[in-house]
């Protein structure tokens, strides 16, 4: 049976999806093909699958677990410097792996500050090695993300149905059932999915925070596989299984996820009129504090170890700033082109492999694409001189499932709200998406654009392996300097690239804002 | 995606200003080439005399740079590998794409060096680098036993890790095993590469963090730091040799050995001890620079020959991983 006619074009976003594809499975074929015998799965990848799994599971589940109560107290208290406090939950996630793991570790460390304090009153420093330390960094990525996601589903609820249900003096766990739960129903399986696909690619967070090879994940394996054993079928085959988790988690988050919206409203600003009582107040507040308090604090070590840098910072750091930016700017546009048609095709209800192609972007590693666009770039042209467009792009795949977890949703109830009466108005596929859908989802895409800009800026992403001398973006340009021992001026640079990162970020999503909510 | 090729095709057409002079690629390690690393100076250095251009490429690290010229094979754009370390000459010669040369120099390596293919341009030894004013165990069984805490690099993706390994085989033999049970709990945690290591200890995450005998030269010469020092060992340290050589699918025979004897010369040596933070494999006739006499001198360097390297290294990852992963 033919589906109901919409006005929605699918076509330019199933090319899009094509084209992703194409990118991620057609890396890997070049990889695969290029290899000569493997040695196969040994006895140790079966057990980096198993702490890889368990690793990404555990994170997902708590990020998303903790992001509720946060996502919920932001979304119900209105408070002097929640605009920054929002904007700043962005920050941990654009972070350098590198930058972020000293953060973490001068904050929850053996020497951190948190043992500080503990040896004040005798006791001694933190264990922080082990699964548990894997769960605590990937939380302090993962959880400013999972907020804004379900922050996002809470503010998509039409404001007249908090006003009806304080109306019918509907509170507490009835306007939880009612409202929260089934909001929280469509939302939440699918940041469950992203943040897994992020999780399951971790590498040196793993590592480093595991304390030892015991934390050996299949990304470790992939990188071993490449480098160590040059084993192109093994990375091959190990990062094919990392498509297949991601295929499979996603596709379950999806079928988990489906679920009717709220209906339209008015687009009044939300006024909320619940959780007025003292121990409402009381535990939104601690919620608020305690997360901010632990987002913040790497943070804060990350602004404080660089300062002394920052004024000293080699002009070589603010050349490969401009090219930082230049890459930025390159993949948010490269993201938005690809990923508006997909958000719009997954919106029609029809294309759910145009969903589960976006979410292959984060679980592909980085290393076969680069490898792999390597191997099918070098026949052309030199792969050096295309260094930049291939790390804007890469950049661009691995920003996309981010960026369908923030376009879908206000795409299908766009679509939903106002398919039927642009079909009754005769409006042609091309007014209804730059005069309805595209006004009507600019936070969303001010958000998506922001987070990608910011996502490319701080990321390494594909450059090392394409890099000659005279061209470095910002990132490469810190790990350089780290690697010549200059760890201050390194400092210095992860701080620089935070205020870029932050500002670009910061940029595009008030950009987006047209109404008071952050 | 025009844009993006119209971008790199402006990008590919400044490198190609001087494309009338002969071009040599040397594929490289990326700190070589950083702004940082010896890169610039080598290139200007190289050029000021060959009437060419010096195209220096940067790949992560020895490892990767290995995988690269295995990857691009016998059409490789490279004329000259530099910074292989002994750990991955066997499986460089195994490729069969590297050419002999016919250098000789005086080698000031505390080994006799024969190959003839690989070219030997630095040095160093693996050590311990820790805060000056800490005592710290004189040897690995010591330091089992002790409380000291340290940070070591995951051999699988870091050179100085893989160093390690090939360091405890080559003191202890078949009691290597027993010696990384012992060394387990004083392992804070095992980092993908030397610069998260290294950064965590001048955070204080731990007492002794595995670099090299060098290292406390740069914060000594580039910070005027005194406060680091290398760990000496009584049962000798594990020497690293970088070297470098020509591709036999070079189309640049010339100007590659002409820079394979520019390597092992004063001008190139020279740049090495206070940029890449290494031991020229020939001391220049100047001398080592000011500082580098206070470093720790082994009295006993400790060195596998790249085929019992290669034939150690499964062995000793295997035995590491059972001992760290219980």
């Amino acid at each position: 049976m033919a589906g109901r006619a919409q006005p929605v074009n699918p076509w330019p976003g199933i090319s899009a999806a094509a084209l992703v594809a194409a990118l991620i499975l057609g890396t890997l074929a070049a990889v695969a093909l290029r290899a000569e015998a493997t040695r196969g799965f040994g006895p140790a990848d079966w057990s980096a699958l198993r702490f890889t799994l368990s690793q990404a599971a555990l994170s997902a589940g708590l990020s998303v677990a903790l992001a509720i109560p946060v996502a919920r107290a932001l979304a119900r208290r209105r408070f002097t410097g929640r605009r920054l406090l929002i904007a700043l939950l962005g920050a941990p996630f654009i972070l350098p792996v590198i930058v972020a793991i000293l953060g973490l570790l001068q904050v929850f460390g053996r020497a951190g500050w948190v043992s500080d304090l503990l040896g004040l009153i005798g006791l001694p420093p933190v264990q922080i090695y082990g699964l548990h330390g894997v769960v605590l960094a990937h939380v302090f990525f993962n959880l400013p993300l999972a907020t804004r996601l379900i922050l996002q589903g809470w503010q998509e609820v039409p404001s007249e149905r908090f006003r009806l249900a304080a109306q019918l003096r509907c509170e507490g766990f009835a306007l939880f059932h009612l409202i929260e739960a089934p909001m929280l129903k469509r939302v939440v399986p699918g940041a469950l999915a992203v943040i897994f696909a992020i999780c399951l690619t971790s590498f040196a967070v793993a590592l480093t925070l595991g304390g030892g090879p015991r934390a050996t994940t299949i990304e470790l394996a992939i990188y071993q596989a490449f480098t160590y054993d040059f084993d192109l079928g093994r990375a091959a085959l190990l990062s094919g299984l990392q498509l297949v988790l991601t295929a499979t988690a996603a596709f379950v988050a999806l079928r988990l996820s489906r679920g009717d919206g709220f209906g339209s409203g008015l687009d009044r600003a939300i006024r909320r009129w619940d959780g007025t009582g003292r121990a409402a107040r009381l535990g939104d507040g601690c919620w608020i504090v305690l997360a901010g308090a632990f987002l913040m604090l790497p943070l804060a070590s990350v602004m404080i170890s660089g300062l002394g840098g920052l004024m000293h910072l080699p002009i070589q750091v603010f050349q490969a700033a401009l090219v930082s930016i230049v890459v930025a700017a390159a993949s948010t546009a490269l993201l938005l082109a690809l990923a508006l048609p997909m958000a719009t095709a997954i919106a029609t209800g029809r294309y759910g492999i145009v969903e589960i192609t976006g979410i292959l972007g984060l679980a592909a590693s980085p290393l076969v694409i680069g490898t792999g666009l390597f191997i099918l770039i070098r026949p052309m042209v030199d792969p050096t001189a295309l260094a930049l467009p291939v790390t804007a792009t890469v950049n661009a795949v691995m920003a996309l499932p981010f960026a369908l977890r923030i376009l879908v949703p206000a795409a299908r109830q766009s679509v939903g709200r106002y398919g039927r009466l642009a079909l009754s108005l005769d409006m042609g596929e091309r007014a209804f998406f730059t005069r309805i859908l595209l006004p009507r989802m600019r936070p969303q895409i001010g958000f998506a654009a922001g987070l990608t800009a910011a996502l490319s800026m701080g990321d390494l992403g594909v450059i090392a392996l394409f890099a000659d001398a005279e061209i470095a973006t910002l990132p490469l340009q810190l790990y350089r300097l780290m690697g010549a021992y200059q760890m201050q001026a390194a400092a210095g640079a992860a701080l620089l690239l935070l205020i870029l990162s932050m500002g670009a970020f910061w940029m595009f999503d008030r950009g987006g804002r047209w109404h008071a909510e952050a | 995606m025009k844009h993006l090729l119209f971008a790199a095709g402006i990008l590919s057409a400044t490198s190609a200003i001087a494309a009338d002079k002969p071009e040599l690629t040397v594929y490289t390690y990326d700190s070589f080439v950083s702004d940082w690393g010896p890169g610039p100076q080598v290139e200007q250095a190289f050029e000021a005399t060959c009437g060419c251009d010096l195209n220096l490429v940067g790949v992560e690290d020895g490892a990767a740079l290995l995988s690269r010229i295995r990857l691009e094979g016998e059409n490789s754009d490279a004329d000259i590998v530099l910074g292989l370390d002994t750990n991955l000459i066997a499986a460089a010669m195994e490729t069969g794409l590297f050419a002999p040369h016919s250098i000789s120099a005086d080698y000031t390596l505390p080994i006799e060096w024969t190959d003839t293919t690989f070219l030997p341009y630095d040095w160093g030894y693996f050590a311990f680098v820790h805060n000056a004013e800490t005592t710290v165990p004189s040897n690995f069984r010591d330091l089992a036993e002790s409380d000291t805490k340290i940070l070591i690099q995951d051999p699988r993706s870091s050179t100085p890790g893989l160093g390690l390994l090939m360091w405890v085989k080559a003191a202890y033999g078949d009691e290597t095993p027993a010696i990384w049970e012992g060394l387990s709990d004083n392992i804070v945690t095992v980092t993908k590469g030397w610069s998260e290591a290294y950064g965590l200890f001048l955070e204080g995450e731990a007492d002794m963090v595995l670099s090299y005998t060098t290292s406390p030269a740069y914060h000594l010469i580039a910070e005027e730091d005194a406060s680091k020092a290398a760990a000496l060992f009584d049962e000798g340290h594990y020497m690293q040799i970088e070297v470098a050589a020509k591709l036999k699918s070079t189309d640049q025979n010339a100007l590659a050995d002409q820079f394979l004897n520019f390597m092992v010369s004063d001008a190139f040596q020279s740049i090495i001890p206070t940029t890449n933070w290494m031991y020229p494999a020939v001391t220049p006739a100047s001398g080592l620079p000011d500082g580098f006499d206070t470093l720790i001198a082994p009295e006993k360097s400790l060195y596998l020959p790249a085929d019992e390297a290669a034939g150690a290294r499964e062995e000793a990852l295997s035995e590491w991983l059972g001992a760290l992963s219980q």
